[in-house]
């Protein structure tokens, strides 16, 4: 495999440094190298990474292999944006009696992940400082999903209600205000819990995975036809955004190209993917402190969007575009004149929106200095996308792991240091109009030929690690193939999953009134979390 | 002030006039899978690429019967892309009162080398819309003269107004996009008199998304059981509907009418804002 100088040097480095600690290094593809080792070696090749290489841990996750291997293997994802490679460290754990040492203390990051592996897949988690239940929910019984001998269809008794025995925040005038899992607005479910004295809140304890839907359990069932529609399903706002990410480890693991043109295509949907939901965040950061009018502009722009998705894709939120391989529908010249139409059109309207704002000094007040997320915590807690670059992360998978199309244009990545609503929404604003030109070079310089490639039947026995940068953050589908063109296992990494824990950084010290416009310029998706 | 007054004038009415006009989508939209029963030569591999299982096809007895259950189509147009018995239209109005009548069923004599033959039976023939070329059914009132009564409907039997609580029960948010989208000042869902209220208790129709999770069913039955009488249910999505692509596992129940009785399915992937409105109007028709 042909690694580029820098990652060469960096693979030499580790192995003179570790050496026989390290049982093996593969590099799959030049961006996806592996490394082989034992529990005890976690910490150090994590600590080395960090503060010589510059590396970040953007994931952790487990696999069960105990019916060839006799072990459950845990895979610690590490970006090095700098030289454009991910490094993955696999490291087996005894399938009797399985444990695992948790990084938490170290890499706040992986706090959650972690304690999903315990529950997941029965893998004991040491040193955690916070072990408990996260994704099953306490009232759960002893099972564990992912394992393979645990069946999809399984049927568990009835939820009986939650038995989480919240943290207290004790002290005098301190009162908890409970609110969710069914919200006032139209939003997905989960539960908050403040603790308050007054109106400032002191402690925020968020609870999810009320809408977990055994979906990783799902892809190991269905044909990888089938798992295209599933990851369109991963979280709805994001379809196009996780159904690519998914394509793209297909691709990866069979070793084929996508033609130009629907590369293309695909980033053109990812950034169309962007608009609608950067538009419509924006209205909805208007709303939460009460200016209705710039909601009802941001709105009717959003549903132009809409529109034109489905002229160049048959569906509002682009189903049924993705495919392995490709993309599934060319557009013919009125399609493009549609797009060229939008992106001609929504230019002055989005600065006309973006400048009502701007001048609408009650609003304004209301955003600036709300709900600040230091980038220290973003990045003790790994937060990454529109939520990261408002707090000094300056990442961005399009620029620094050109994917799809993005090798052809000059991606622009906006990063801001105060981390408030303010710079949170500002990032959107910046990629808005990021979007609308890259959309422009796409449509400009659109290659001929064909739409997709057929790759025959998946090989058995590969991994491979897929990304996407989606609207929200950084998309990760790993996958691991089976024989029949099955997949034995796939890992879906929504960057929500990492951003929540911060969600309950950015609001302590602000009045309960000001969460909802904090949470929306998060906006995280629960169903991407929780799956 | 002024800026925002000038504004407004200036974007002028965007509002649909939907239902009295018809459903804004483009030809390019995928909308209900319409399947020529009549002349349909093999099932087979339509049931094999459908990702729900909405095409289904068994045999017994030399007999083969072939079904399309709209309640669990995600409309991803695989199936007409393999079949020619089958096309994608671009009608999006598909609400219905009962489960079953978003499903057809058709019975076939089954030959030899696996194709089959000669319609035996079944409901598809009668089931209008199916078959191509086919008027809507008689007797069903158009949705421009629903509309119409709409209004009076909802003084006489609600007071002044619907009020609509949402509940996901586990939906992948893509249906809460467009229900969303039905507030946006294109659908304008307020001049019908319908609201979507904070709270259960103000609510005289829950509207439910999502396969129900096993984490999100005791939060829907307490949601339904906090709604004053009377009141209505409206199942929302593939999900909703039937479990979608998740259908029944571990940790879903497979659809809102395995949780608390509904009265209007509206099928889509996600329905797009004119089906949730045509299936809203469906649904308050029905306080007769």
């Amino acid at each position: 495999m042909n690694l580029s100088p820098d990652v060469t040097r960096i693979v030499v480095e580790l192995k003179e440094r570790f050496g026989d600690r390290l049982d093996a290094v593969r590099a799959d593809r030049p961006d996806e190298v592996y490394f082989d080792a034992k529990m005890d070696l976690v910490a150090g090749f994590c600590a080395h990474l960090y503060k010589h290489w510059d590396a970040r841990l953007a994931g952790v996750f487990a696999d069960d292999v105990r019916e060839s291997e006799k072990v459950f293997h845990l895979y610690y994802l590490f970006a090095l944006d700098a030289v454009h490679a991910f490094f993955i460290l696999r490291v087996p754990v005894p399938a009797a009696e399985p444990e695992f040492t948790s990084l938490a203390n170290a890499v706040p990051a992986v706090s959650w992940q972690e304690r999903e592996i315990q529950d997941l897949f029965g893998v004991k988690l040491i040193g955690h400082p916070n072990p408990r239940r996260c994704a099953l929910h306490d009232d759960w019984p002893n099972v564990h999903p992912l394992r393979k001998d645990f069946d999809l269809r399984t049927e568990l008794p009835a939820f009986t209600g939650e038995r989480h025995k919240l943290r207290e925040v004790e002290g005098e005038g301190v009162f908890q205000v409970p609110v969710g899992p069914v919200h006032a607005g139209i939003i997905e479910p989960g539960h908050f819990r403040f603790s308050v004295a007054g109106e400032p809140v002191l402690h925020l304890q968020i609870r999810l995975f009320y809408t977990h839907k055994g979906t990783e359990k799902l892809f190991e069932s269905l044909p990888v036809t089938h798992g295209v529609q599933l990851a369109e399903s991963v979280s709805g706002d994001s379809g196009f955004a996780h159904a690519t990410a998914f394509c793209h480890a297909l691709e990866r693991a069979a070793g084929v190209g996508v033609p130009a043109r629907a590369r293309v295509l695909r980033s053109v949907c990812l950034e169309l993917e962007r608009l609608y939901n950067h538009i419509g965040d924006l209205g909805a950061i208007a709303t939460d402190v009460a200016f209705a009018v710039a909601n009802m502009h941001a709105m009717r722009l959003k549903e132009r969007v809409l529109r034109v998705n489905e002229q160049l894709t048959g569906n509002r939120l682009l189903r049924g575009m993705a495919c392995p391989g490709g993309v599934r529908f060319d557009w013919d010249a009125s399609q493009i004149k549609a797009l060229e139409n939008l992106i001609a059109g929504l230019g002055p309207e989005f600065d006309s929106l973006v400048e009502l704002i701007e001048n609408s000094s009650s609003t304004r007040d209301r955003l600036e200095g709300t709900g600040i997320l230091t980038p220290e915590i973003a990045s003790d807690l790994g937060v990454v996308g529109i939520a990261g670059r408002a707090s000094g992360f300056n990442h961005d998978l399009r620029r620094d792991f050109p994917h799809a199309a993005y090798d052809r244009v000059k991606v622009q990545v906006p990063v801001y240091q105060v981390g408030d609503v303010e710079h949170r929404m500002q990032v959107r604003i910046d990629e808005v109009r990021e979007a609308l030109a890259l959309i422009r070079q796409f449509i400009a310089d659109l290659p001929a030929g064909p739409l997709r490639v057929d790759f025959g039947d998946l090989p058995a026995g590969r991994t491979a690690l897929g990304y996407v940068e989606g609207w929200r953050g950084e998309i990760f589908h790993w996958i691991r193939t089976a024989p029949g063109g099955r997949l034995a296992r796939c890992k879906v990494k929504d960057p929500s999953l990492q951003n929540w824990p911060a969600l309950s950084h950015a609001i302590l010290g602000n009045i309960i009134p000001d969460f909802p416009v904090v949470n929306k310029s998060f906006n995280l998706s629960y169903s991407g979390t929780d799956r | 002030m002024f800026e925002i007054l000038r504004k407004s004038l200036a974007t002028g009415v965007v509002t649909t006039r939907y239902p009295a006009t018809p459903a804004e989508v483009s030809s390019q939209a995928r909308g209900k899978p319409e399947i020529d029963f009549a002349n349909w030569k093999d099932a087979r591999a339509a049931a094999a690429i459908c990702p729900t299982g909405a095409i289904a096809c068994s045999d017994a007895d030399g007999v083969r019967t072939a079904s399309l259950d709209l309640g669990h189509c995600i409309f991803c147009g695989l199936c007409a892309e393999t079949d020619n018995a089958i096309r994608m239209t671009s009608r999006c109005e598909l609400a219905a009162r009962s489960r079953g009548s978003l499903k057809s069923t058709a019975q076939y004599q089954l030959r030899s080398d696996g194709t089959h033959e000669k319609m035996l039976a079944g409901d598809a023939a009668k089931n209008t819309g199916f078959i191509r070329g086919a008027s809507r059914p008689t007797g069903e009132e158009s949705f421009a003269a629903l509309g119409e009564k709409l209004k009076a409907r909802v003084h006489r039997v609600l007071g002044r107004s619907l009020h609509i609580r949402e509940v996901d029960a586990g939906s992948c948010n893509g249906c809460e996009i467009e229900i969303v989208g039905l507030n946006s000042p294109v659908y304008d869902v307020e001049r019908f008199g319908i609201h979507f209220v904070a709270s259960p208790r103000h609510a005289d129709m829950l509207l439910v998304t999502g396969p129900v999770t096993r984490n999100m069913e005791l939060a829907l039955k307490k949601t339904y059981d906090a709604m004053p009488e009377p009141r209505l249910v409206v199942a929302v999505g593939a999900c909703g509907c039937g479990g979608g692509i998740f259908g029944v596992n571990y940790a879903t129940r497979g659809g809102v009418d395995q949780v608390i009785p509904v009265d209007v399915y509206i099928p889509g992937c996600p329905p797009n804002p004119h089906a949730l409105l045509h299936g809203l109007l469906t649904a308050m028709g029905r306080l007769d």
